[in-house]
């Protein structure tokens, strides 16, 4: 008789991370340390003006250049029908320039040469003639009737109006609004940031000439659904690229979209026959790729005076830059903004939202959010807590009046998305109670007296992730479900392969425990693929905390179609009938006698060697997931702040972060997520901002410039947690990784605002520098 | 020009440009890619390598500054194919995600440990405030370097106590 069988390390275990072993030893393999023999570098000219016309390149004195291998021009790319290409919100984009220029950093020439040092010398080489033009730099601008057309080669484009989308009921709101005790409004501008990986973009784009195949090493959260575009841009065939995204040092949501960089490096392999190298430095990566927010937002809340909220109405305008590039489902032209009326059972909502082009870069990605979950999180936030003290209610009674009750699940917004199933009285209690809430009220009165600013905010948000039901989510008419490919190994080891891609999310390790938990193989002997187009199912990618609610899923969906074959095979070598076989942590025993028992390993054995006749051989199977719905993680965030009324500086002294996921599957790595998102959330309250001047010049293009937080200004994180589970996923796991930067930003607001709303403060629009504070303060006491 | 760097206790020699960066001569020469580049201002120090024992942003120094001098990357962390006390604390701590920052994060640790193996929450947080981590927060970073210390302690003492028995 074996030993007491070890533990299975499945669901709710913290195992350490697999792939931690390589990356402590500086042998992860990021895009830049990929080296091919033959591999040519290029470099990339971008324009120094915001909109431009192009009368001239010349490349002729960079061609001379020692070490030059080629030039390639807007021109050059015309004649191969490559000047242009789709993005992912169905318009177009230049990628190099061949009329005019759109944005600061956009791509007007490039140089291939045989030393990246070389490259950027030969840049500095070419001569362009650029006449400037009028420059459009905010979504007020772009509607005026006289401002310049930045699309004026898109056929019957006649402004700089892209879309108009609405949610949500208009006759049942303005109902609701005439009938209200009070409306309370708030006027905001989410301003635009970028997510800044710390690994900038890049590719090796490697187009055998021989034999037609093009690997492309890049940088990409969706390397499936990059192969497909890529198949349509380019006319190759789909079989022969294979895309592959080695280790990537975070994404954030800035390595989802195709980038003219990719294409261009493609182009260059294909007409020169080696391979070529392209990584951004950082500047090209702040001022051209995926940028996020830049959202300018009025909400209404209507109110009874009792303080039940009885309808909300949102209007936004949208700053997408110079082509619509939002990485985001076709049919959502402002993504999941409609998930607005948030944690709150509000009869009516009504949104509306504009889009308009301006001359700033491209690629409206969600950074760390679920498709613009973040904006409409801190809209109805920072609303709820200016519409509470307006009523004279604290914020946190305010909530419970109006919080969606946990027998209201599954619960139907007002906007139409069915919440799957929460308890947002719990997840605020749990935070008041951890943050002393009521004790904290206390002193910060007592503090008030002695002239000191304490400022306490909460934010109770809903989260909206895992994308999506097959019927309303699709990328360019691909549809959001993906895949998971299992094989069990004769001995009993295990080979997962995955269509979702880390960039630090720890799926190596996460998902092998999911098998674990199914199988009872233990995590360490699952080796789990990912990255790889011609080695993965399909699917399309990590972001928008996809990856647990839908690979998650279809991992627990291909395990089980393997366990069901497993027992046939366990009912076989105990001679038994399937049914009197039991399963359970890899150990298949028979009803009633539990001695008689085989294990996993067993099992897998006998699909290769002793399987019954009729039976297929092997062990293995694929599955893909279609959510039969959105997953909708929450929880309660509380900051406590201190300001400096003499500086505006402000100092935050505590953060309590109380989330519900549903299941954790690694608790570690959840727990670390919340805390990269609640910094990353801080960031952006704080200090992270792109900024342009009237010129439509990026100020924000380099970190010196756009501030990211260091250890020494990130707080010390509390958190805690409850557990619903999603009842329709198959594990009841919601997904976290961007809970925290949706969640957080309205809390540390909230609480400068809430230090400050004695004063006469009721909004200062993100992020919140001691000037911007200071600011503030001076005008409210001015009156 | 020619220089003769100690990279990871070894001698190399490598002929380059003058402007060549020692952030270029480790990944490009050297072929030692754990080194790795965040940024063009020095800001993010994602380069940061051992220059003599102590952290430089190996971006905003020329390769020809380090002839004669004492390079130690990531890749020198190991102890006779064992990870350092730091390897293993990232580890064990969950002081990384995507792995990008690791490297220069656990030699500006390790560094720090030689002169302070006890050192505070704000002692590692300002030690490691050069550099940028965009994926964990910091929180188990500086639980990882204190944890290093912690166990590289314990070793010594165990050391000692060995010697003296």
């Amino acid at each position: 008789m074996a030993a007491e069988a070890e533990e299975i390390r499945g669901i709710g275990h913290s195992v350490r991370r697999k792939e931690d072993d390589r990356f402590i030893r500086g042998a992860g393999n990021y895009i830049d340390d990929i080296h091919l023999p033959g591999m040519l570098h290029m470099a990339i000219l971008r324009s120094p003006f915001a909109h431009a016309k192009l009368n001239s390149v010349d490349g002729s004195r960079a061609q001379a250049l020692e070490g030059v291998i080629a030039v390639v021009t807007g021109e050059l790319m015309a004649q191969h029908n490559l000047a242009w290409m789709p993005t992912l919100s169905g318009d177009t984009e230049a990628v190099l320039v061949t009329d005019k220029v759109r944005f600061q950093g956009q791509e007007v020439a490039a140089v291939i040469a045989t030393d990246p040092y070389i490259a950027k010398d030969a840049l500095e080489l070419i001569d362009v003639d650029y006449e400037p033009l009028g420059v459009v730099i905010s979504p007020q601008q772009a509607a005026a009737a006289d401002a310049p057309l930045i699309r004026d080669e898109k056929e019957g484009q006649t402004d700089n109006h892209i879309y108009h989308w609405e949610s949500g009921d208009k006759e049942a709101t303005d109902a609701a609004f005439a009938q209200a005790d009070k409306v309370v409004s708030l006027d905001t501008w989410y301003p635009r940031s970028h997510p800044a990986p710390l690994e900038t973009c890049g590719c090796v784009a490697d187009i055998n000439p021989a034999t037609g195949q093009a690997t492309i090493y890049m940088t990409s959260q969706a390397p499936q659904l990059i192969r497909t575009v890529f198949a349509l841009v380019a006319g190759l065939p789909e079989e022969k690229i294979r895309i592959v995204s080695p280790d990537i040092g975070g994404g954030f949501g800035n390595k989802v979209p195709v980038y003219p960089g990719y294409v261009i490096a493609t182009a260059a392999s294909l007409l020169l026959g080696h391979p070529v190298k392209w990584i951004e430095d950082r500047t090209e990566n702040l001022i051209s790729t995926g940028f996020a927010r830049d959202f300018w937002m009025h909400g209404e809340m209507a109110l009874k005076e009792d303080g039940t909220m009885t309808g909300l109405r949102v209007s936004l305008d949208a700053d997408e830059g110079a082509f619509h590039a939002d990485a985001q489902p076709s049919k959502l032209k402002v993504g999941l903004f409609h998930v607005v009326s948030g944690s709150y059972d509000l009869p009516a909502a009504h949104v509306t939202a504009d889009g308009y082009y301006t001359n700033k870069a491209p690629g409206g990605v969600a950074y760390r959010c679920s498709f613009r979950v973040t904006e409409a999180s801190f809209m109805i936030e920072r609303l709820v807590q200016n519409a509470a003290y307006e009523i004279g209610m604290d914020p946190a009674e305010f909530r419970k009046k109006n919080f969606i009750e946990k027998d209201q699940f599954p619960y139907t917004s007002a906007t139409g998305l069915t919440y799957d199933s929460g308890d947002y009285q719990a997840a605020m209690d749990l935070a008041l109670e951890k943050v002393g809430y009521a004790q904290l009220r206390k002193e910060q009165a007592e503090a008030r007296e002695q002239g000191r600013l304490i400022g306490i905010g909460l934010a109770s948000f809903t989260e909206i992730v895992g994308a999506g039901p097959h019927k309303d989510y699709d990328i360019l008419g691909i549809k959001m479900n993906d895949g998971a490919e299992l094989r069990v190994h004769p001995t009993g080891k295990a080979h997962l392969k995955i269509s979702s891609q880390t960039q630090g999310q720890g799926h190596e390790t996460t998902f092998a425990q999911i098998v674990a938990e199914e199988l009872g193989i233990q995590p360490e002997d699952i080796k789990v693929t990912h990255g790889d187009s011609d080695d993965t199912p399909y699917g399309l990618g990590t972001y928008a905390s996809r990856s647990t609610p839908t690979v998650g899923a279809a991992t627990a969906m291909v395990s089980r179609k393997l366990a069901d074959k497993a027992r046939k095979l366990a009912a076989h070598l105990l001679e038994v009938s399937e049914e009197d076989v039991e399963l359970a942590k890899g150990r298949f025993t028979v009803k009633g006698a539990p001695d008689k028992a085989v294990t996993i390993q067993d099992v897998a054995f006998a699909a290769y060697t002793n399987f019954p006749d009729g039976m297929e051989a092997g062990l293995e199977g694929v599955a893909y997931y279609d959510p039969p719905n959105l997953t909708y993680p929450f929880g309660t965030y509380a900051v406590v702040v201190e300001v400096d009324a003499d500086t505006g500086q402000w100092k935050v002294e505590r953060v309590v972060a109380v989330d519900d996921c549903g299941v954790r599957i690694n608790p570690m790595i959840v727990e670390g997520q919340i805390h990269g998102g609640l910094t990353e959330g801080f960031g952006i309250a704080a200090m992270e901002q792109i900024t342009f001047d009237e010129e439509g010049n990026c100020i924000g293009a380099n970190f010196l410039d756009y501030l990211l937080p260091t250890a020494w200004e990130t707080p010390r994180f509390e958190l805690g947690e409850t557990v619903t589970p999603s009842p329709h996923h198959p594990i009841g796991a919601k997904g976290v990784g961007e809970s925290a930067t949706v969640g957080s930003p309205a809390a540390f607001v909230n609480a400068v605002i809430d230090a400050l709303w004695p004063l006469g403060v009721r909004n200062i629009d993100m992020p919140l520098t001691s000037g911007k504070v200071w600011e503030a303060i001076q005008n409210a006491k001015a009156g | 020009m020619e220089i003769t760097v100690k990279v990871n206790g070894a001698d190399r020699t490598a002929d380059v440009e003058p402007r060549m960066l020692l952030a270029h001569l480790i990944r490009e020469e050297f072929a030692l890619t754990g080194t790795h580049i965040g940024c063009d201002t020095t800001s993010c120090g994602a380069c940061t390598v051992l220059l003599d024992g102590r952290p430089v942003k190996s971006c905003t120094v020329f390769g020809v500054q380090a002839d004669g001098r004492e390079v130690t990357t990531v890749e020198g962390l190991l102890r006779g194919g064992q990870l350092h006390p730091i390897q293993a604390a990232f580890k064990e701590e969950h002081g990384l995600q995507c792995g990008f920052c690791t490297p220069g994060m656990m030699l500006t640790g390790s560094a720090l440990l030689e002169e302070n193996p006890n050192p505070t929450d704000d002692e590692v947080r300002w030690a490691i405030s050069g550099q940028i981590c965009r994926c964990t927060g910091y929180m188990n970073i500086v639980k990882a370097i204190q944890a290093a210390g912690k166990a590289m302690s314990e070793t010594s003492e165990d050391a000692a106590a060995s010697v003296a028995s």
